[in-house]
């Protein structure tokens, strides 16, 4: 299941959604937001999300790494509009019976979400600038 | 001519100044829309790691475009 929230993300909540009998564990990753990047200072981000397909491409990507590393239950969430230092942007959870399937499927959802989803990030310096992260090529659209 | 609507997110729509417009466009390819809302908001940006969708179904470059057909254009994406 992937979702898009534009409050808090209930992690205890999505922890207890992959619980499974048959799980030997839980292996999750928490994508937080950090106060610098490329050595500017962070104040906060702003996610802009295009939600329809985002959704259907996040549901997509863990039918994937279920094929690859097969699992028993997969959550993630992403984030959408402001967030501040410390916030978590982005939650993945995956059980399995055996470790090596949930690391290897969390680590397949999150390096695919990053790059394939229709999703922005936007962010505000403490100097008040701002910038699109992997925008810097768009500058002149 | 067909009748597009062209929807920008993120950095792209900043650059429109608007969130979508209905244009008419004499075009063929989802790259013809590109490059022909790029002229229109004075840019010169290459498809790259940019993405198109139409009608909210990802989509190549060489898709064909018909009339009443709604595009969208991505700029890079960055979550996480």
């Amino acid at each position: 299941m992937f979702a898009i929230s534009d409050i808090d993300i209930a992690v205890d909540e999505l922890r207890d959604h992959v619980k499974d009998p048959g799980s030997g564990g839980v292996c999750v990753f928490e994508g937080w937001v950090r106060n610098q990047n490329e050595g500017r200072a962070v104040q906060r981000l702003e996610y802009e999300v295009y939600a329809p397909l985002a959704i259907v491409e996040g549901d997509k990507v863990i039918a994937e790494a279920n094929e690859r590393f097969p699992f028993l239950e997969a959550s993630c969430v992403h984030r959408s509009g402001l967030l501040e230092i410390g916030d978590c942007a982005v939650w993945v959870g995956v059980s399995a019976p055996h470790r090596d399937e949930a690391f290897k499927a969390c680590r397949y959802i999150i390096d695919e979400i990053k790059v394939r989803l229709p999703i922005w990030k936007k962010e505000h310096y403490v100097d008040g600038d701002s910038g699109w992260v992997n925008c810097e090529r768009c500058a002149n659209v | 001519m067909k009748t597009i609507t062209v929807k920008y997110f993120a950095m792209f729509r900043e650059h429109a100044g608007v969130s979508e417009e209905a244009l008419e466009l004499d075009v063929a390819t989802a790259l013809d829309v590109f490059e022909q809302t790029r002229a229109r908001h004075g840019s010169s940006e290459p498809t790259g790691h940019c993405k198109v969708a139409i009608n909210d179904e990802m989509a190549d470059w060489t898709a064909r475009v018909k009339d009443g057909d709604i595009v969208l254009l991505f700029p890079p994406v960055a979550g996480g």
